[in-house]
């Protein structure tokens, strides 16, 4: 049995591992902190959130000040699926962001069926109109 | 020696003198504690012990809906404020013990979800007050935030409904006033550095009686703000749009009999209270937690923590905010925990169950924890103008630990989204307008916020605010009728300013203003993020970028149109980086600027910000990358470098097997340059804030709290946090100038000059 727990992470119940989602790679056992099975790197956030205005000219530009703000970037060492991002000032330790008690949620999954593939909405009904034959 | 002990009896006599001969009846510990519903009263027991019947309920349910609906339609047709007008407003009913059973459809959850603190007070305080007491024909103002609320800009309209000569329910109307005559106008002074900068502090008290408006008060109120007209208008609206649901619900009361009504309006609390229960059943016991970090006071750039772990354990969840800020005691960003509170229900309602029936009970299975003076948990003295940093984080922050929690389940109740951007951001003014009005408040591009990728889909553009589902942001015409600002250019969607990811989120617009035909007009702006990203992205998108303050002063921007149209194109970053406006000073800045003077044809700039990203942006369909280039939300830039999609600028076709080869690469660099975690947080990890920056909050471990008083690092006990001083920036810049004079002088000295 296997909990999908985020859009990139499992839980594999059996064995009770952390997996990637995408690549099926064992991360690290589930009672431990997910983050300690993946490969990190900490990003300038100008690489990603680009200045817009002339930085020569501006003190703001639309990018962060990377002295006070980096992007904790996590990767699954596998398949380098990008898992997380942690918006964070230097030196901050990173969240434990995931704590499961791992015995209650087998209890809980025992009589549940498995969820192969995560349930999805879909976006709400665009309002119509109907004229002349047709509708947009 | 053991103290004498006192007699049982005069005991009780002291504390009955003590409760009889209160000094200040300030807001009441238990009541704004207390986020839940009370008991069954006796007639609530009897009629449940008789047997509530379910299609009676549902009836009449859908009938004080209906009445509900057409309250909350009366004020947005009548209201002067702008905020009434765009769906800043709600109209509620609570049952007799004040509990909230129902709002009206369109209406601003948190509005109700506030009004039970002060109704609460109105039941405890005055009923039995033979100088006030509560009669049939009564009503109450109220908008102090600290006696429930949100900011002391929302004033509410409450009313006792009276049916056979007794209270059976209570009736709300609110909205988002604007002008209370605080010390900026429009309601929200960023420069307040004590609560008595607010202006207007109404705690409950009785303004209307016999169903009519007391024109002393009327006209105190109307002599304690900036613009008269609207403090009138509205009261008036407020009350007769309480006097049309009091109307409507004693239809009902014909039609269907007292115990159907007041069954019904306890049913729907006692219905969503299990509800939830089951729902947190459904989760995993364990914690998720989560932090941002807000970085302005609006007067200086700090770093505060707002931190939340949210623990499940079997049908209790704790959500602990224990480790945020401490509060300041002379800036204006503080919150209090019922604010706090009622803006978390909000999330809920808006972002988590949106399927349940808005009530007190969403709340009630949940404790929430918070460390007193925090800047989440403000005491009574500090100000909160300008709670709405900290609160626009409690309205959308809980997505991200609750999506951790519910990812999982076999059903949803609604998408699990990134959050929606979270900060005000809306140009405030005031001044005197071309028909000679004094004004001040704010626009409603507060209602344009930037929804956050879904996990099926990108966000929407602009959405809503995060307070409510239903607001607009309103006609640009309507608004220059009354005003003399003037729109420069369309709502034009930012470009590259969404966060990236496999879904990405809804994009802001740019809001570019100036004014015309006043001798006497300002700009305001109360925002955080320009330094740090304000919002996050979920399972690996990105946050958004930050987002500056852009002007063109010492100009009129009317003149230069009048000579050379065509050389403006009306975009801040062409017109921020191309200049077209020859001879005028172009600057970016905070989003934080307290109340500022402007010349007629000055422009000032900001962005409805966007939501979070949603998932790896490699996972991103290449189909969508080129239709966000189409679209122009993107520039070839982005989509080369962020999503590393190959596409023929030419005809927007994507190379698949190029792009197949870029992602690959990509993947195989991030492996590259990733560090295991233990190896990576040995070297990041610092035992304290860098000196650098002025932090606020937890750093490691929350029982210790960081903050600067004086200018000064401190370092707290979680249970011995003191108000954090800051020091007036004016103050910080002149020996900061001051400094570099004697330095000048200094260099001048050795040279002899």
């Amino acid at each position: 049995m296997k909990v999908l727990v985020t859009e990139n992470l499992r839980i594999n119940l059996d064995t009770e591992l952390w997996e990637c989602r995408h690549c099926g790679v064992e991360l690290i056992s589930a009672r431990e902190n997910y983050k300690r099975g993946l490969l990190v790197y900490n990003r300038d956030p100008r690489e990603i959130h680009k200045p817009l205005l002339d930085p020569t000219r501006y003190k703001h530009t639309y990018s962060p000040n990377p002295d006070w703000c980096r992007i904790l970037e996590y990767y699954c060492p596998k398949c380098g699926t990008m898992m997380e991002t942690e918006y964070l000032p230097p030196g901050h330790p990173p969240l434990r962001d995931i704590e499961f008690d791992i015995d209650a949620l087998k209890a809980q999954w025992k009589d549940r069926e498995e969820v192969v593939e995560p349930t999805l909405g879909e976006a709400p009904k665009r309002k119509s109109h109907s004229h002349a034959g047709h509708s947009h | 020696m053991n103290e004498p002990k006192t007699a049982f009896d005069e005991q009780k006599i002291r504390d009955k003198f003590l409760e009889e001969n209160q000094l200040f009846l300030s807001p009441d510990p238990a009541i704004m504690a207390d986020h839940g519903f009370g008991p069954r009263s006796a007639t609530e027991e009897a009629i449940f012990k008789k047997g509530m019947d379910p299609h009676l309920a549902n009836e009449v349910r859908g009938r004080v809906l209906a009445a509900l609906d057409e309250s909350n339609t009366m004020i947005e047709q009548m209201g002067a404020a702008p905020g009434a007008k765009w769906g800043d407003m709600a109209a509620a009913i609570f049952t007799a013990q004040g509990d909230l059973s129902m709002i009206a459809p369109y209406g601003v959850f948190a509005f109700a979800g506030a009004c039970h603190y002060p109704i609460k007070f109105i039941i405890k305080y005055w009923t039995n007050e033979p100088t006030v007491g509560v009669r049939d024909g009564d009503a109450f103002i109220h908008n102090d935030s600290r006696y429930g609320g949100i900011h002391n800009t929302d004033q509410s309209c409450i009313m006792p409904l009276f049916w056979k000569g007794r209270i059976i329910a209570w009736l709300s109307a609110t909205i988002h006033e604007g002008e209370n005559g605080s010390c900026e106008p429009g309601g929200m002074p960023a420069a307040a550095e004590s609560k008595f900068d607010e202006g207007l502090k109404m705690s409950p008290f009785k303004f209307v009686e016999n169903f009519k408006i007391r024109r002393d008060l009327l006209t105190f109120l109307q002599n304690s703000v900036r613009d008269p007209k609207l403090q009138s208008e509205d009261m008036k609206v407020k009350l007769h749009s309480v006097l049309r649901l009091r109307e409507r619900v004693m239809r009902i009361l014909e039609e269907f009999g007292e115990e159907a009504l007041i069954g019904t309006l306890r049913k729907n609390l006692e219905d969503v209270d299990a509800e939830v229960r089951r729902r947190i059943r459904e989760l995993p016991d364990g914690t998720t937690r989560v932090a941002v970090f807000p970085d302005s006071t609006l007067r200086e750039n700090v770093l505060m923590k707002w931190s939340m772990a949210v623990t499940v354990k079997g049908e209790k969840m704790t959500l602990d905010m224990r480790g945020s800020s401490p509060e300041f005691l002379n800036r204006s960003i503080n919150t209090n925990q019922a604010s706090t509170k009622t803006l978390i229900l909000s999330d809920y309602l808006q972002n988590i169950w949106p399927d349940l029936q808005p009530t007190s009970a969403v709340m009630a299975p949940v404790e929430i924890l918070f460390d007193e003076r925090s800047l989440l948990n403000g005491s009574f003295d500090v100000p909160q103008a300008m709670s709405l940093i900290p609160l626009f984080k409690a309205m959308t922050i809980l997505t991200v630990p609750m999506a951790k929690f519910s990812y999982m389940l076999p059903h949803h109740y609604t998408a699990i989204a990134a959050p929606q951007y979270d900060q005000p951001a809306t140009m405030i003014y005031g001044g005197l307008t071309q028909n000679n009005e004094n004004v001040g408040n704010f626009c409603a591009d507060i209602n344009g916020n930037g929804q956050g990728g879904r996990n099926y889909c990108d966000g929407e553009h602009s959405l809503c605010p995060p307070f409510a589902a239903m607001c607009d942001i309103g006609e640009m015409e309507i608004t220059e009728e009354e005003l003399p600002m003037v729109r420069l250019g369309a709502f034009t969607l930012t470009k590259d300013r969404a966060g990236f990811g496999k879904f990405r989120g809804g994009s802001g617009y740019e809001q570019i203003v100036t004014s015309r035909r006043t001798g006497f007009w300002g700009f305001m702006t109360g925002c955080t993020g320009s330094v740090f990203t304000p919002t996050l992205g979920l399972f690996g998108g990105y946050g958004p970028p930050v987002y500056p303050l852009c002007k063109i002063r010492n100009v009129d921007i009317f003149e230069k149109l009048k000579t050379a149209p065509q050389n403006i194109k009306f975009d801040i970053i062409d017109l921020m980086n191309n200049r077209p406006v020859e001879g005028a000073t172009y600057s970016t800045h905070d989003m934080g600027m307290t109340f500022e003077l402007a010349k007629p044809g000055e422009v000032y700039m900001i962005c409805q910000g966007a939501g979070g990203g949603y998932g790896d942006v490699l996972l991103r369909d290449p189909a969508l990358v080129a239709k966000d280039l189409e679209e122009d939300l993107i520039s070839p830039e982005t989509a080369r470098d962020i999503y590393k999609v190959v596409i023929d600028p030419a005809t927007l076709v994507v190379d698949e097997a190029a792009t197949q080869a870029l992602r690959d690469a990509e993947r195989r660099a991030r492996i590259a340059r990733g560090k295991p975690f233990d190896e990576f947080v040995k070297e990041w990890n610092t035992a304290e804030p860098p000196e650098h920056l002025p932090y606020f909050g937890s750093w490691d471990n929350p029982k210790v709290i960081y903050g600067m008083s004086g200018g000064q690092r401190v370092k707290m006990d979680s249970d011995k946090i003191v108000s954090m001083f800051m020091p007036n920036p004016k103050d910080m810049k002149i020996a900061e100038l001051e400094n570099e004079l004697a330095q000048v002088r200094a260099q001048l000295a050795k040279l002899g000059v």
